[in-house]
């Protein structure tokens, strides 16, 4: 679908890394461009025309993320770097002040460095203990997991809303609602949900929610960190300085800005903000809902052609997305992946930031597809055709 | 014909020693030196282990996960090393290195290693044939300073 609006696919290439990262679409660029050539200024400053219509844009965009993920105020958008620093303002900056030594935090091995490795930091630095629900066999993560692995001492559920390498779309609304009857803090990292599937936070009882741009078809260096308003009142900001103070005096005293001014010290990515905007726009055209349904076809048709590959290892068949993780038997994942570049495919291969799942999947490395709603059954046949011919593939990486 | 001009034979030398690697497989020995190699903008680990009795190489062993290059280059590698005193192991380690990245070298010395002479012709492969090296220059410096 949608082909022709990425200037990127004008190249003879089969992208297939969305998992990493999204291609843009051509109004994307030109609203950033827009910015840059016709009315650059800083914003929430100025009182000339540029920055009059700068501040309009850029506050404009909190609103559509707020329709975006169902939230209810606009005040609870704050926008970021991305989600790694999203989930670490969670975890420093609210987390940090509200745990105490032995209180649980549930993650799964699945999970994302940038959902993992911080909380690590915290139990290193307070004494929380992070513990990791199982996965079932398909290596997905199920309710009926996440109660058992529920104790006295949870205070936190943080998990991917669909997993970057399984691929698997979680229960959400259930988990929420087990957090809320328990008084267990939801956090969730949606990096590979918001473009993919229709995200509702107030329904799934979301008190943390992170996400980056890059990956929805915005711009790189934005992404949004979502929290209930009167939790955002009780996080500290981990950075201080222009914006986001109401006033300070020589004698020490200070007062900062309500949220989620308050989060965003110094100058924003006032671009990246307004691209991130359009980028949303351009997703709300198409339908969250009729992606998804675009992403699972070609799944069910890619894993259908690569079952009757001899040489290919499928690992996770079952998962609701767009993700498929596989390797050529006998073959390392960074060999596949550059000999499918020789066919100008580009595909993922390594640990896919979730180092923890090896022990699961007893294997180290696997080469990642992930698609999107540019992807053709073209892009999947030739894929296929490639894969054919791995038999030579040593004659091209070597 | 040679390696050097046969580009089946090096090809076929390099599957050969990447599915088949010499020393796979690492041993609980404390006379063994250990170092962990990686690099950062791939996927490539491997531990490896080296052994020198009397100034004289007697064992280099690895273990791991890396692609065909890596897996081969630790595998030729150690094959050239064992047997060799410090010395000379430190002149076949370092015209390698030369090789790999475009300087002078004396293919005399290098052997088998020579397969890899237009690697640098590929930049993105040129960290994954020098990680074993780079593992093993690790070691011998440590014996040195010890």
């Amino acid at each position: 679908m949608n082909r022709e609006d990425f200037p990127m696919l004008r190249q003879d290439i089969v992208y297939f890394d969305n998992g990493a990262t999204t291609l843009k679409p051509q109004c994307v660029i030109d609203k950033m461009v827009d910015y840059y050539s016709n009315y650059t200024s800083n914003i929430h400053r100025g009182d000339y025309e540029a920055a009059i219509r700068t501040n309009k844009e850029y506050d404009g965009v909190r609103e559509l993320v707020r329709e975006f993920i169902k939230a209810q105020k606009e005040s609870e958008i704050v926008f970021t770097k991305g989600s790694t620093e999203a989930l670490n303002m969670i975890v420093f900056g609210y987390f940090k002040n509200i745990l105490k030594k032995g209180d649980e935090v549930l993650i799964d091995k699945a999970e994302h460095a940038s959902n993992v490795l911080p909380w690590l930091i915290l139990q290193e630095e307070i004494g929380i203990k992070v513990s990791c629900i199982s996965l079932d066999e398909n290596y997905e993560l199920t309710v009926s997991e996440v109660k058992k692995s529920i104790s006295d001492k949870t205070k936190v559920i943080a998990i991917s809303h669909v997993s970057n390498v399984v691929g698997d779309i979680r229960d959400v609304q259930s988990i929420g609602r087990i957090c809320q009857e328990k008084k267990i803090y939801f956090v969730v990292d949606a990096s590979q949900a918001v473009s993919h599937i229709p995200v509702n936070v107030v329904e799934s009882n979301i008190d943390f929610l992170a996400f980056s741009g890059h990956k929805m078809m915005g711009p790189t260096g934005v992404g949004v960190l979502y929290g209930k308003y009167d939790l955002l009142l009780k996080m500290k900001p981990l950075e201080y300085g222009g914006g986001m103070n109401q006033f300070f005096e020589e004698d020490g005293t200070y007062e900062l800005k309500l949220p989620p001014i308050r989060f965003e010290a110094g100058t924003p990515p006032i671009a990246e903000v307004i691209g991130l905007g359009e980028a949303i726009r351009y997703i709300n055209q198409i339908g969250v809902e009729k992606i998804h349904e675009h992403e699972m076809k070609l799944k069910k048709y890619l894993i259908q052609e690569m079952e009757k590959i001899e040489n290919v290892i499928l690992y996770n068949k079952t998962s609701e997305s767009g993700i498929v993780i596989f390797n050529l038997d006998r073959v390392f994942s960074q060999d596949t992946s550059i000999y499918l570049n020789h066919y100008h495919i580009y595909i993922r291969a390594g640990n896919h930031c979730t180092k923890m799942l090896k022990d699961d999947l007893k294997i180290k490395n696997t080469c990642r597809i992930s698609m999107y709603v540019y992807n053709t059954k073209e892009d999947v046949d030739r894929f296929i055709e490639a894969l054919k011919n791995s038999k030579d593939i040593f004659k091209i990486v070597i | 014909m040679n390696i050097v001009e046969d580009k089946e034979l090096r090809r076929e030398i390099i599957v050969d020693n990447y599915q088949h690697p010499m020393n796979r497989g690492l041993v609980e020995d404390s006379t063994y030196l250990k170092e962990n190699t990686n690099n950062e903008s791939c996927i490539d680990n491997l531990d490896m282990q080296l052994k020198v009795v009397n100034d004289k190489i007697e064992d280099i062993r690895f273990d791991g996960e890396a692609c065909a290059i890596s897996t081969s280059a630790t595998s030729i590698l150690i094959r050239s090393l064992i047997g060799k005193d410090v010395m000379t192991a430190r002149k076949i380690l370092q015209n390698y290195r030369n090789m790999i990245e475009e300087g002078e070298y004396d293919p005399e010395l290098l052997g088998e290693l020579v397969v890899y002479d237009e690697l640098s012709k590929q930049p993105n492969r040129i960290k994954c044939a020098l990680l074993p090296y780079q593992a093993i220059c690790k070691m011998l410096n440590r014996l040195d300073e010890s």
